[in-house]
């Protein structure tokens, strides 16, 4: 009988229990959907985003909000991801006095700290070269692996080499989707969500100064410097080329990079090449300044002197 | 529909063969199998499965990319004499040349994707819809210049053997406007791969203008090695007519090209040794090592050893006719040009680096068993367009065949039911 | 590899020995010392000058003591008190006389006599390092640090240099990078998070 009365009135016989136990059922399905759903789009979003330059205001920011949550979710970290615009007027220039480098390598660390750089596998985004004083600068003879008691050791010299960010960038000519240029500040940069790993930059860069990502990038959770920049010290990925930015976060703040914060003996010189009261430009006037492999016409903005 | 007879057909082709053929195929998806698992390694933990590091950041995977990529030029050493010449001997054959030029761009393809970072992100690449950087960067037009190549050989040789499987004449109007695209198309897929090392002055190895002559030199030399070993092996093995006319001018064809080869490795170690600046550094690396560093140096002196000999063998006619110095020949020409390109090209580049250290590369088990299997993909790919494409070139694959084919199976279901 | 706690104390112990004032300097010279400025410019009254911080309570200030010592102009070896400092900065031609004020202990004095007071050492420095000092002045020499295009704090040359013993020590070196021989993974190297595919 209850059979026959089912078949004839099929929506009579659901009851109460019933049509909760569906609606339980839905509105978690949902959910869990919708949850999957928002992280699958963010998967997708993040798949089909655009280079940087081509990004507007708002999709800017939605890719920086997605930036941001997914380190939350990678790292367990607030990691606050900029945008930062560069200043007019403003060109960036380095001097690096030869005659006072030490060797120490605190720039080589303070960077590694400031920039998030992977710790395992190592990547140092700056490398001091020890060199024979009998010899001068002489690739061949020089040394980045020196560990002596102190430093500097007798007879040696140090060179400190880094991205030279040039304005005749090697890297830039050769990318082939225009995963890193040079920004009107003049800092050569690289869209880390851009970059398909081809490494064609890297065979390019006359100064060694672009480095890879071998394997995910490992940042010991305590020691991650939140502020970071978009094109600049946020955490890099697995597969995509990275190097020195000239603290891009730091600098378009005003700042000082880490690097030249750091050293013990005022190696490091900074400033704007168009103003002519910079530091920089001071070196230029009275000192004389050299530039790293001239001959390849790179024209780089780092200029190697010696003060004393 | 006769497209479908004929895939139809092809399956059947296929999927049928003596068991040396099956033993072949097997043994190559066994390889394949090996190369992508190993592949699923990598692009879990990443390239670090490599033995690539920031100091030699291109290794073997871009070697055998370089060396494909000249195999697939060469198919343009058939082309020429073939349809500009109208050399009758090798018209016939010319297909063969062109579907080993496909499955050699296959190969390069895949070279590139398991080098990549991000292989993923390989649409970014796609003009329009990525950001193709067509105004400097090589390798996009690279890039470009592959795909069309393939693309071309794609459609010249499927119009040719769909139209003989349709027992009709290839139109000439098409084909040969486009086969003789191919030529310059060839030679410029493998000269814009030999500006993408020869534009990079970081890297005085490569920064000399004879790269992209000595490219074309070794590519049309090794590539027509396999063709003549295929040559003697279609002959024994399918009723393929192929005159010791075409496989005896081949070989001397590549004689001359060899020797041009080796004139400009000549010249190349005058220029180091003479001017004696501290770019010899890298020429040194290769054949007399430094210091203790001495890895490739065997592999220097093997490729030069090889492509000496072979040399020889393919200039003096008595050799050159002989089939045992022949195929000795063939080997040793395709190993000489193989270790050149794929070590003695890459790693001496990058070996001092641009600081002047030594990091000594070698290839690591990863890249070994992914090259293999990449490899056993192109092989596995000829292998069954061969298949097809030989009993259609002899006709004995067309639409009439497989219609009889057809009433026979008819007859036979309506026998059995 | 230095754990991070360390290289932390070397940064905070740069900063200190910055930034701990200790002079006799009241509240209102304090003011004099740190004229604030919001232009980019390298003119020296537009800048920090970090005051120096080297001095102990046990001697300063000098006059404490020495108001009750007769000045003794004659060189000779000390014996009774500042002992332990090593002399040597050019020790044959020169010695505490020539830079410290024989009648005020609390002032430096300059060869014709002016008198100058501890944070404006680098006047003193000047006299013979002249093309340090004019080198310090434009900020190639020395180091600076905040802002590039605004507010910059100068370290002063006793900053860095000890003057009674100027010449740089050596440094203990910090660790070489890895060689890529040793860039590798080992069986435990565990994927803390998958690769982030998404960022």
């Amino acid at each position: 009988m209850k059979d026959q009365k089912q078949t004839l009135h099929p929506h009579r016989s659901i009851d109460r229990r019933d049509f909760m136990k569906w609606m339980a059922v839905g509105t978690s399905s949902i959910a869990s959907l919708s949850a999957l759903a928002s992280c699958a789009s963010d998967k997708t979003e993040a798949f089909f985003q655009q280079q940087f330059k081509e990004l507007d205001e708002d999709e800017l920011n939605a890719v920086l909000e997605r930036l941001e949550r997914d380190y939350k979710k990678n790292y367990n970290a607030d990691i606050k991801v900029n945008a930062t615009k560069p200043m007019e007027n403003v060109v960036f220039g380095y001097g690096l006095d030869l005659s006072r480098c030490v060797g120490c390598r605190r720039c080589v660390y303070a960077c590694v700290e400031e920039n998030n750089q992977s710790r395992d596998p190592q990547i140092q985004w700056i490398k001091v070269l020890q060199m024979d004083k009998d010899r001068g600068v002489d690739l061949r003879h020089a040394d980045p692996y020196y560990n002596p008691e102190t430093v500097p050791e007798e007879g040696h010299f140090y060179m400190p080499v880094q991205c030279q960010q040039c304005r005749n960038a090697p890297c830039v000519k050769v990318c082939p989707v225009e995963a890193t240029w040079q920004e009107p500040d003049g800092i050569v940069v690289v869209d880390y969500n851009w970059c398909i790993g081809c490494r064609n930059c890297m065979a390019a860069c006359p100064y060694g100064a672009r480095h890879f990502n071998w394997a995910t990038p490992q940042i010991p959770a305590e020691e991650i410097n939140t502020e970071t920049e978009y094109l600049g010290n946020r955490p890099r990925l697995k597969g995509v080329v990275e190097k020195c930015t000239f603290c891009i976060q730091r600098v378009r703040n005003g700042k000082y990079p880490a690097c030249v914060e750091i050293c013990p003996v005022g190696a490091r010189k900074f400033g704007n090449l168009l103003d002519e009261q910079s530091e920089i430009r001071m070196i230029m006037k009275n000192k004389r300044v050299f530039i790293f492999k001239e001959e390849l016409n790179t024209q780089p903005k780092f200029y190697y002197f010696y003060g004393t | 529909m006769l497209f479908k007879e004929f895939i139809v057909g092809s399956i059947r082709l296929i999927t049928k063969g003596s068991r040396a053929y099956w033993a072949w195929i097997s043994a190559l998806l066994i390889l394949i199998v090996i190369g992508v698992v190993t592949y699923t390694g990598q692009a879990h933990y990443g390239l670090i499965k490599t033995s690539m590091r920031d100091e030699v950041s291109w290794g073997f995977y871009i070697g055998n990319f370089t060396f494909m990529v000249g195999i697939a030029a060469a198919a343009i050493m058939l082309v020429v004499p073939a349809y500009i010449y109208n050399w009758k001997p090798i018209k016939e054959i010319v297909i063969l040349g062109e579907l080993l030029a496909i499955s050699a761009i296959v190969m390069c393809i895949l070279f590139i994707i398991v080098d990549m970072g991000r292989p993923e992100r390989l649409w970014h690449m796609i003009p329009l819809i990525g950001k193709l950087r067509l105004g400097q960067s090589i390798l996009a037009w690279d890039s470009l210049a592959l795909s069309f190549y393939l693309i071309l050989n794609f459609v010249i040789v499927s119009h040719i053997l769909f139209r003989a499987f349709k027992i009709k004449d290839y139109s000439r109007k098409y084909v040969i406007p486009l086969v003789l695209l191919s030529i310059p198309a060839g030679i410029a897929i493998h000269t814009i791969t030999a500006f993408l090392y020869n534009g990079i002055a970081a890297r005085p190895f490569w920064n000399s203008a004879i790269l992209a002559p000595k490219f074309l030199a070794s590519a049309f030399c090794s590539g027509p090695a396999i063709m003549i070993i295929l040559f003697q092996v279609l002959r024994k093995t399918t009723r393929l007519k192929i005159e010791d006319g075409a496989i005896w001018t081949l070989a001397e064809l590549m004689a001359y090209t060899m020797f041009f080869n080796l004139f400009l490795t000549g010249a190349e170690i005058f220029k180091e040794a003479y001017s004696n600046t501290e770019h010899k550094v890298f020429t040194d690396y290769l054949y007399f090592g430094i210091g203790e560093h001495r890895k490739i140096v065997p592999y220097g002196w093997l490729a030069i050893a090889f492509d000496t000999i072979a040399f020889f063998l393919f200039l003096i006619p008595k050799t050159r006719k002989n089939y045992i110095t022949l195929n000795i020949g063939a080997v040793l020409i395709y190993s000489g040009v193989y270790i050149e390109k794929g070590i003695g090209l890459i790693i001496p580049g990058f070996t001092p680096d641009t600081l002047g250290e030594i990091y000594e590369y070698f290839p690591s088990r990863t890249e070994i068993f992914i090259t293999i299997g990449i490899f056993s993909t192109g092989f596995l790919i000829y292998t069954l367009m061969l298949k097809v494409a030989v009993p259609i070139i002899m006709g004995e694959f067309n639409f009439k065949r497989s219609e009889k084919q057809k009433l026979r199976v008819s007859r036979v279901t309506s026998l059995k039911t | 590899m230095p754990s991070p706690l360390h290289r932390k104390i070397i940064l905070i112990g740069l900063l200190f020995v910055g930034f701990t004032g200790c002079n006799n300097s009241t509240e209102a010279d304090q003011d004099q010392l740190f004229p604030a400025t919001t232009n980019a410019a390298t003119a020296m009254d537009s800048t920090i000058l970090i005051p120096v911080g080297s001095f102990s309570s046990d001697y300063f200030p000098c006059m404490d003591c020495h108001s009750e010592i007769v000045p003794n102009p004659q060189r000779r070896k000390l014996v009774e008190m500042h002992d332990d400092i090593v002399f040597d900065h050019d020790s044959e031609n020169r010695w505490c006389l020539a830079c410290h004020y024989i009648y005020n202990r609390d002032s430096l004095v300059l060869a014709d006599g002016k008198r100058l007071g501890f944070d404006e050492s680098y006047k003193l420095c000047g006299q013979c390092h002249g093309p340090k000092y004019r080198d310090w002045k434009l900020g190639i020499h020395g180091k600076r640090t905040g802002e590039w295009n605004g507010q910059k704090q100068y370290y002063l040359c006793v900053h860095c240099h000890d003057p009674h013993s100027p010449k740089f020590k050596p440094l203990q070196p910090m660790p070489p990078p890895e060689r890529p021989e040793q860039i590798k993974i080992d069986s435990t190297y565990e994927r803390s998070k998958t690769d982030t595919t998404s960022t």
